[in-house]
């Protein structure tokens, strides 16, 4: 069993984002980086299983600027064994339909038997990649899942959906999107990371692979969202009940 | 320009989200058709016919479709797709789950979690949890939309028995060419719970890792009883096992636009504030004057929930 790993850089979790004033975007100049969360657990999920001796070889992949090393280096760090970059130019976006033909082509180089996807990026919030990635494969799809169980030949998924959860059957090869409670992503110490340099990291220009990177939505403006006013502290809880029953009141 | 809107349901019911879905179609102006698929779903179709503004149902009823597998639907919308210049559907977990490869299968990027419509062409979507609005124009040969359901206003449907057999009218059936699935459904755990739904109740309260356990939950749950509302929690609350998941609120649970928030016990992460954008009024109720969430509420009252609670609960009036 292969695994591939595809991972986002993005801007820090814990990071309150700045929306520049001339509306072109987002300020991500100075700002902390680091690997998309949902990545994180989508790591975590294919080294538990190569742990359990199910899986040979973990490719982590990210598609992104130079300073994605990081993220790939942390991902060698979780356990994964070698890492492949496609290079863009600093701030250039790749919009999820080109990652996902990117990805295609990897796909078909490394002949995986399983691709982990995070279910979203928490920059874009898009949430669409491993979708897309399955369609372009004609592959099966694990999307939103909460916990992984490999059968011969087989794939089981716990899908997290709005109505609970849904357990589906899948047959291998198939694409799987992380969600948050699917494990709990280990921390890397700095002797996993010095250990990890180590590991190869494969960089090729994403501009060689004869996609067109070109995006295909345009982005008018980027608009902070209107904001919200704090306001009044209450006294005590009759206050507050009063409160509710008038707000519940108005229809 | 004609727009078809694949109708999400449970194969019982029509989800409440359809009539929101409409209600944004109908801001793109054109002929709207609604696609309705799945098993033994002919009163779903019928449903879905008196939404109004609904020109015609096209229905496919096949034991096939008894689950919404996005590797089945998918090729049956690539199918139906030359005759639409718009597809669109609900943002929910259904939706999510086969536009993106819909949209890959057409070569094109859709627009997802659409919040506003400004035109045929452009529209507003949250990025960075909420924290920034993207506006994006779209000048690809077609338009893929999911739409946020809670920023809509929804359509009114025809009352039961009203227009009986007209609704029959405007359903038309559907062929395609047998497909086959080797993804097979083993297992569902379904939340029961009698309260509203979380996406569309007018009030909604939650609870966070505050609460403190599984039991002290059923102090939100009361207070949401005697309100009528329904009942949300914080990641965190759903981590740690105090509520089941799809009662999740935020960036990556889900989105509410009540006319009513109260949140107990809940810091206000950005993660989860990404949720609740769309509340009229927040109250809330922590211990903490500076938490983020005492920050946005329109109304606070400081002070510990244990306390609290039973005594708000036994001062409101019973619906
Ligand atoms: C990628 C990502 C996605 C995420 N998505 C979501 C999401 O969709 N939804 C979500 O909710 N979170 C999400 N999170 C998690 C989020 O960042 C926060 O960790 C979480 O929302 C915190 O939950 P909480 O408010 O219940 O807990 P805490 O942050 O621990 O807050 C508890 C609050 O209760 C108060 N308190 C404590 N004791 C009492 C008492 N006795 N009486 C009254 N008040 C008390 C405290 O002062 C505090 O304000 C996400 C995180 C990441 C990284
Ligand atoms: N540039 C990228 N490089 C590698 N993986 C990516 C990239 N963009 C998206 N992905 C993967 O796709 C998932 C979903 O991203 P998105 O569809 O953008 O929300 C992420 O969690 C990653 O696993």
């Amino acid at each position: 069993m292969k695994i591939l790993v595809a991972l986002k850089r993005v801007v820090d979790h814990n990071v309150r984002i700045r929306v520049k004033e001339d509306g072109s975007g987002v300020e991500t100049e100075n700002v902390r980086h680091s690997m998309n969360p949902f990545c994180k657990h989508a790591v975590e999920a294919a080294v538990q299983i190569k742990e359990q001796n199910k899986a040979k070889e973990i490719i982590a992949i990210s598609i992104g600027p130079i300073e994605a090393k990081d993220v790939l280096l942390n991902a060698l760090a979780m356990g994964c064994d070698r890492a492949i970059l496609l290079k863009t130019e600093k701030e250039q976006k790749i919009e999820p339909l080109a990652v996902a033909k990117l990805l295609k082509i990897i796909v078909q180089q490394e002949k995986p038997d399983l691709v982990f996807l995070g279910k979203q990026a928490i920059d874009d919030d898009a949430n669409q990649t491993g979708q897309m990635l399955a369609g372009l494969l004609d592959w099966p799809q694990g999307t939103f899942s909460s916990k992984i169980e490999l059968e011969e030949n087989r794939v089981n998924v716990t899908r997290e959906v709005d109505f609970g959860r849904a357990k589906i059957s899948m047959p291998i090869p198939a694409v799987i999107t992380a969600d948050l409670r699917l494990n709990v992503p280990r921390k890397t110490a700095l002797p996993m990371i010095i250990k990890a340099k180590k590991k190869p990291i494969n960089i090729m220009e994403a501009k060689d692979f004869n996609v067109d990177l070109q995006n295909r939505l345009i982005v008018e403006r980027i608009s902070e969202p209107p904001k919200r006013e704090g306001g009044k502290i209450l006294n005590n809880v009759q206050e507050l009940a009063n409160i509710i029953n008038e707000l519940e009141a108005e229809k | 320009m004609r727009i078809l809107v694949l109708a999400t349901h449970d194969q019982n019911r029509l989800l409440a989200d359809n009539a929101r879905i409409i209600g944004a179609a109908k801001k793109l102006g054109g002929e709207i058709d609604m696609l309705v698929v799945g098993h033994n779903v002919r009163d779903v179709a019928k449903n879905a016919s008196k939404l109004e503004g609904v020109n015609k149902i096209l229905l496919l009823d096949d034991k096939l479709f008894s689950r919404p597998f996005a590797q089945l639907i998918t090729p049956l919308l690539v199918q139906l797709a030359d005759n639409y210049s718009h597809i669109i559907t609900s943002s929910n977990s259904v939706g999510r789950n086969i536009f993106p490869r819909l949209a890959a299968k057409l070569d094109l990027m859709p627009i997802t979690d659409v919040i506003k419509i400004h035109s045929i062409n452009c529209f507003d979507r949250p990025i960075y949890a909420g924290n920034a609005i993207e506006t994006v124009k779209n000048e690809q040969a077609k338009t893929i939309l999911t739409i946020r359901a809670s920023e809509f206003e929804k359509v009114g449907q025809e009352k039961e028995g009203e227009g009986e057999g007209e609704g029959e009218g405007k359903i038309e059936n559907i062929k395609i060419p047998k497909l086959a699935i080797n993804t097979s459904f083993i297992e569902e755990y379904r939340t029961k719970s009698d309260s509203p739904d979380l996406t569309t109740a007018s009030i909604v309260v939650a609870g966070g890792r505050a609460i403190g356990s599984k039991e002290n939950f059923a102090l939100v749950k009361k207070l949401a009883k005697k309100l009528n509302a329904a009942i949300g929690a914080t990641r965190a609350a759903v981590d740690l096992g105090y509520a089941p998941n799809d009662w999740q609120i935020g960036q990556t649970g889900k989105v509410i636009a009540p006319k009513l928030y109260i949140a107990i016990g809940i810091s206000g992460a950005l993660q989860h504030i990404a949720g609740i954008s769309g509340a009229k009024k927040i109250v809330a109720i922590n211990d903490d004057i500076d938490a983020p969430m005492v920050k946005i509420a329109d109304y606070s009252l400081i002070g510990d929930l244990n306390e609290i609670l039973p005594d708000l609960i036994s001062r409101l009036k019973q619906k």
